[in-house]
């Protein structure tokens, strides 16, 4: 795999970047937990196994700076620094949620951060981050838009359109392809004849960086190094982040079509835990690791447990928000 | 009609051409303003409704690849970002390219994000029938986002209309689809000289183009001007049509059409497209449920056949309700 080495990744950065992830974690344990309980409406896909992707790329980012993502989007929201409670309060439905319960699991949004959505169609939201670079271009702010998404949606169209149009106008976006081996219960190989996705950015002029996914500092160092390229007017890069969808797709989906020791693999290369055997070798304690997951833990429970006790909406709460008047 | 409103010098133009005018008069107004589309700079568009522009607004007017999908959801994207983006969908029929991102994003941005964000968006289309394009390049795609919460829809059917409101749609904050239609293209008008924000039309508001006493008809773009010829030959048999232009679909000027109802209590709706799932069919359906007691007669609505839009002239033709059915409707529904 490769990864251009572009800034060394420091021992307060990395434990910043495993405090982001231990949360989102956590995060996706109590929705896990809510969804079994009813608690969760509709569907939710977690993120867990590919908190590296979301937290590696956005530690490369700055105030200004943009993402878009997918219905699988709790990661790169909160990663981006989406508030813990107001997004449990999004997936709960709740008036004080992000999106004031409008949107759900699938749609959380924050703009105040720079999270411009999480988008339930698939491709979707690719062209809206292209726009979001066109408008850094137009009004030279060096912002970059950085866009998440799967596997499976580098077979829909906006992904080729995305690509070109970045391309050709040298937009300063990030391609991030999560590729986590399946498009809901389809293995990569049954949908796609080259499944070799980085080498598709050869065809819309931009360079492609295929990286382990499950390593922070690997997905970090791609990221800024895309950024740089971007911010300088160079243009938009892919990057193939490998990874893992440790769960099923969505939580009706007991992923019976893994092979196994497929999952089990993944596993031990959890990013989590890859994390924190280089903090390790930096000389972290592991009694400060332990510390480290347990308050991000607390906080996500206090989180939650504020959300819990927000108020619904009103009915007629769904009249407001669609317009602007 | 505006022009009357202000003695302001004012310049002869077309419809076609009074589009360029209108965005560059928005563009230079506004330096949020951006414009992009296919062969919309270089080229000056594929109608030649953009000539010019590239040339004064440089990066501001952007040529794109074949790409509608990219082009509606980059607008959006830089709308999010502050700007005040105009996309342009050659043919509305295209618009089916970029349906999704038409209703699922561009429509639904501002709700689904609780209010968050502000897409002030503005996608201009070539509309509708009688130019000979065949059944891919006539559609009047107008009804197909009826039934989508989140966007605005004008119709201009004159080029005061086309002027003022495609400038009233950039300078709304909420996503506005524009239809233009392409048989109105050599019609002539009048607008100010320079830029002049008395000639901008607000949208929402009918305009009753010819007052009358025993029907109102109610008519958009090519069919605004057949109602207005089968008022003409209505006259002459002694019946009056009052004709009514709602010019923006969404949010629809139902209270014009009332208030003519009270005088006229005769309706007619002159639609062009074919019958169901229509604005059309819901302006009926909404005087019948709600004004029931104003009718002297049963609503009407004429409408094109339940056909794709056919080539050759004698169907397409046909396929367009004209001035002379309109009439003879009027007339069975005031001997009713
Ligand atoms: C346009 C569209 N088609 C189909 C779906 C249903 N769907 C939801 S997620 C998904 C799989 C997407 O796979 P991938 O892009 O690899 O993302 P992942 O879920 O693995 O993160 C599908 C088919 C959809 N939401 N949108
Ligand atoms: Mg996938």
């Amino acid at each position: 795999m490769t990864a251009v080495q572009t800034e060394t990744v420091t021992r307060d950065r990395l434990l910043e970047m495993q405090r982001r992830m231990c949360e989102i974690r956590a995060f996706e344990d109590i929705v896990k937990d809510w969804f079994s309980r009813a608690l969760v409406r509709g569907s939710t896909h977690l993120y867990q196994g590919q908190e590296a992707v979301a937290v590696g790329i956005t530690s490369a980012l700055r105030r200004g700076d943009t993402t878009t993502c997918t219905y699988r989007g709790h990661g790169t929201v909160l990663a981006q620094g989406a508030p813990l409670d107001r997004s449990f309060g999004e997936i709960l439905g709740k008036a004080n949620g992000l999106c004031g319960g409008k949107g759900g699991s699938m749609h959380l949004a924050d703009l105040s951060v720079g999270a411009l959505g999480s988008f339930a169609i698939v491709g979707a939201h690719l062209p809206i981050s292209v726009g979001a670079a066109w408008a850094s271009q137009l009004l030279g702010t060096g912002a970059v838009s950085a866009t998440f998404f799967g596997d499976g949606a580098a077979n829909i169209g906006t992904f080729h359109e995305a690509l070109n149009l970045a391309g050709v106008w040298k937009l300063p976006v990030l391609f991030v392809l999560e590729n986590n081996l399946y498009g809901e219960y389809s293995p990569i190989t049954t949908t796609t004849a080259n499944p070799e996705l980085v080498d598709r950015a050869a065809a819309y002029g931009m360079p492609g960086l295929r990286v382990d996914g499950n390593d922070v500092v690997a997905v970090f160092d791609a990221a800024a190094s895309a950024v740089a390229r971007g911010r300088s007017g160079q243009g938009p890069t892919l990057i193939e982040a490998m990874t893992y969808r440790q769960s099923g797709h969505s939580r009706s989906d007991p992923a019976k079509y893994r092979p196994a020791g497929e999952l089990e693999g993944w596993l031990a290369r959890d990013p989590l835990t890859v994390a924190e055997r280089r903090l390790h070798d930096m000389g972290v304690e592991t009694a400060e690791l332990d510390r480290l997951r347990a308050d991000a833990e607390a906080k996500v429970r206090r989180a939650a447990e504020r959300a819990l006790s927000w108020p619904e909406p009103r009915p007629e709460d769904r009249f407001e928000d669609l317009w602007v008047h | 009609m505006t022009t009357t409103m202000t003695a302001a010098a004012t310049v002869d133009i077309n419809y076609r051409k009074v589009i360029a005018r209108a965005l560059a008069d928005e563009l230079a107004t506004d330096t949020k303003v951006v414009f992009l589309g296919e062969d919309v700079g270089a080229a000056g568009g594929a109608f030649k409704s953009t000539e010019g522009l590239k040339q004064r607004f440089g990066d501001r007017v952007r040529d794109t690849p074949i790409s509608e999908q990219a082009i509606i959801g980059a607008a959006v994207g830089a709308a999010l970002m502050g700007l005040r983006p105009v996309a342009e969908i050659m043919f509305a029929d295209f618009a089916g390219v970029c349906f999704d991102q038409l209703v699922n994003t561009l429509a639904k941005y501002r709700y689904t994000s609780g209010g968050q964000a502000r897409v002030p968006v503005t996608v201009r289309m070539a509309n509708g029938a009688g130019a000979g394009f065949g059944p891919q390049h006539s559609q009047p795609a107008e009804n197909w986002f009826l039934n989508i919460p989140g966007l605005k829809i004008v119709v201009p059917g004159t080029v005061e209309d086309m002027y003022g409101l495609l400038r009233s749609a950039i300078r709304d904050d909420n996503p506005v689809l524009v239809f233009e239609h392409k048989n109105l293209f050599a019609l002539k008008g009048r607008v100010p000289a320079e830029p002049d924000d008395a000639y901008l039309v607000p949208i929402g508001e009918a305009d009753v183009v010819r007052t009358g006493q025993d029907v109102t008809i109610v008519a958009t773009q090519q069919m605004r001007h057949r109602a207005l010829e089968a008022a003409d030959q209505l006259a002459a048999t002694g019946v009056t049509a009052e004709v009514i232009d709602p010019r923006t679909l969404v949010p629809f000027d139902l209270k014009t059409v009332v208030q003519s109802l009270r005088k006229t209590s005769r309706l007619v709706v002159v639609q062009e497209g074919p019958p169901d799932g229509g604005w059309g069919a819901t302006l009926i359906a909404s005087i019948s449920s709600h004004h029931f007691e104003l009718l002297d007669a049963p609503p009407t609505l004429i409408a094109s056949d339940p056909v794709p839009v056919p080539y050759s002239t004698p169907m397409e033709d046909a396929w367009l309700p004209d001035a002379s059915r309109i009439a003879a409707v009027v007339l069975q529904l005031v001997r009713f």
